[in-house]
């Protein structure tokens, strides 16, 4: 039995006047997947899953996210996904506990789910002691969790991680991905981009972006095979060095 | 509804915990309430004044004498060398000269009229042109005390008095006409400022973001933006009638209802420029610098500190667009005449449209998806 496809994108473009930040991209994300979204700055990562995600609307393609289309039903996408953005997204001026409140709120969780998902959630992250501190005053590592673990309490379909865990030490990068690894046993699907190779290698199947351009899409094993090398990091210094507008 | 509350929880939350906001939003217009109508005052005093008396005789001591006790002048220097007095409004020292010329007596008893000369420093031309004006009274004021001594019994020939009489202010206080008007236009600094700088804060850090990936409805992210600081706004005004109450005994003559009732509308109006200025700006120093513009523009064009009546046609039509034109009027007219609906009603049939135009462009320009 084929899974159902999470997001389906045909042809997905976005221009800003002369400029073609997604040129026609084709890909297919099922059910239960990490999958990873790579490319260097500036290859248009970030105003694809913007475009997935119901903030921007594309120039020309189709895509169905979670079922729904992109031009048709922003919204219903919006009640279907989580968001991880790159800047940070929770209110710093907030406590853990009224952010839990206030984001699970919204998605019109009732307030015994909001409870008990949220005492959960402290639970499991620890931070029974820090859950009525201001969010301002917990480390970045902390917060990048925190912030994870938010986006998905609604227990949407799909989650999107623009680059998640930049700027964080190791051990904290790998709670995270064991938080990723959580989600995805709930089911929830996760599109994350990111710029550590290692992290690639966590992903079930990956795209690799170069000027707004998808120029590879496979499991990491494959992509490996494919390019004969040994690491994704091989595989994306061969891509990536094609590109022409990349700021690195 | 559910989400609207949450919304306004999250919003009078982070306000409240804002110390510094909340000063700046309580605090600091209320100071202002107490400090700027002592210093916003049309009165001239202290108008220095020199004097060249080439006359020395009793009738020029006479009116350099009541000239000082009118109160409004300080004789700097009582001179008979038209050049020294000169070098004193040269220097800035002096604002008007007055000269009273050799047989200044002589002449007054034997032709009963003479010439005085009065030269007025107008680089402060309002100093110089009320207090040219002061003066001339003084001296009329004398001129008729004299008239009426040598003249046996017939009092001034033919001469026409007018009298006036000051209504709804009859102290002539301008603190009393000042002060309603600042307080419109602390309200309206509070209200445009804090809405604009609010949204345009959740842009800056990003969190905006984060709310339009949700289902938050469009309509109930600006209504938990704008409510607050309606309310806000509200409270500001309250506090601000109550001190104009304790320290200018400033009671309204009309119906309080009725301001209120303006205020509520007028509020949607500023607290809609605000959003409208905040879908503008992607930061909070774009933000500030065009509702600075826009505030700098508001408060001098609005009638407060000057008559639009005396402004150029063009100047009118700026005041006949600037909200706080209306309100100021309608706060005088309320406050101080003690007017009814029927009085100000066309003030707010504008101000009701001014609100609904800009909040519609506002909402129209404010997206989530892009």
């Amino acid at each position: 039995m084929e899974r159902e496809k999470v997001i389906y994108a045909r042809n997905l473009e976005k221009r800003f006047g002369d400029f073609i930040a997604v040129n026609k991209i084709s890909f297919e994300v099922e059910s239960g997947e990490i999958f990873g979204f790579l490319g260097a700055n500036g290859a248009g990562k970030t105003t694809a899953m913007r475009m997935l995600s119901g903030l921007s609307i594309p120039s020309s393609g189709e895509a169905l996210v979670a079922g729904f289309d992109v031009y048709k039903f922003p919204e219903k996408i919006k009640q279907n996904i989580g968001y991880m953005s790159q800047k940070f997204s929770l209110y710093e001026d907030l406590t853990v506990r009224e952010n839990i409140h206030f984001f699970s709120g919204i998605y019109g969780l009732s307030k015994q789910e909001i409870e008990r998902r949220g005492k959960e959630m402290i639970e499991k992250l620890g931070l029974e002691k820090e859950a009525d501190k201001l969010v301002r005053d917990l480390p970045l590592g902390w917060k990048q969790k925190l912030a994870f673990s938010v986006a998905i309490l609604h227990e949407p379909k799909l989650v999107f991680l623009d680059e998640p865990t930049s700027g964080v030490d190791p051990v904290t990068r790998r709670q995270f991905w064991d938080l990723i690894y959580d989600a995805s046993d709930k089911g929830i699907t996760v599109f994350i981009t990111t710029h550590y190779m290692d992290e690639a290698e966590y992903c079930d199947r990956i795209s690799i972006m170069v000027d707004g351009v998808i120029e590879a899409m496979d499991s990491p094993f494959k992509l490996k095979q494919h390019f004969g090398v040994t690491s994704m990091d091989e595989v994306f210094q061969i891509l990536a060095r094609q590109a022409k507008r990349s700021d690195n | 509804m559910k989400t609207l509350r949450i919304i306004l929880k999250k919003e009078f939350r982070q306000i409240f915990r804002n110390s510094l906001l909340l000063k700046v939003i309580f605090v600091a217009p209320l100071l202002q309430l107490i400090v700027l109508p002592w210093a916003a005052n049309y009165e001239i005093k202290n108008i220095s004044l020199v004097v060249v008396d080439t006359d020395r005789s009793g009738f020029s001591r006479e009116l350099v004498s009541k000239i000082s006790a009118s109160g409004y002048f300080v004789v700097k220097e009582n001179t008979s060398s038209y050049e020294q007095a000169m070098a004193f409004v040269e220097r800035d020292e002096a604002d008007i000269l007055l000269q009273i010329p050799t047989g200044f007596e002589k002449k007054m008893v034997r032709e009963s009229h003479q010439k005085l000369l009065m030269v007025a420093n107008a680089i402060n031309g309002t100093k110089a042109i009320v207090g040219s004006a002061y003066l001339g009274s003084v001296i009329r004021d004398y001129n008729g005390k004299l008239r009426t001594e040598w003249l046996n019994g017939g009092g001034p020939a033919g001469g026409i008095e007018i009298t006036s009489s000051n209504w709804f202010n009859p102290a002539m206080n301008y603190q009393v006409f000042m002060v309603p008007g600042i307080l419109v236009m602390l309200v309206t600094m509070v209200g445009g400022m804090m809405s604009a700088l609010n949204i345009v804060k959740e842009k800056e850090i990003g969190t905006i973001e984060q709310i339009n990936v949700t289902p938050i409805r469009k309509y109930q992210f600006i209504l938990g933006k704008l409510i607050p600081f309606w309310i806000i706004g509200m409270l500001v005004f309250s506090i601000g009638l109550l001190i104009s109450r304790i320290l200018y005994g400033i009671i309204p003559e009309g119906n309080l209802l009725l301001l209120y009732a303006f205020l509520a509308v007028y509020l949607i109006a500023v607290l809609g420029f605000g959003l409208l200025v905040s879908t503008y700006s992607e930061t909070q120093q774009q933000a500030i610098s065009i509702i600075f513009f826009f505030l700098m523009v508001f408060n001098l064009m609005s009638g407060l500190f000057t008559p639009i009546e005396s402004m150029p046609e063009w100047a009118q039509w700026i005041a006949r667009i600037n909200p706080l034109t209306y309100f100021i009027d309608v706060m005088r007219m309320v406050v101080l005449k003690g007017s009814g609906l029927r009085d100000v009603w066309s003030h707010l049939a504008v101000i009701g449209g001014m609100a609904v135009f800009v909040n519609f462009w506002a909402v129209l320009n404010y997206r989530k998806t892009s």
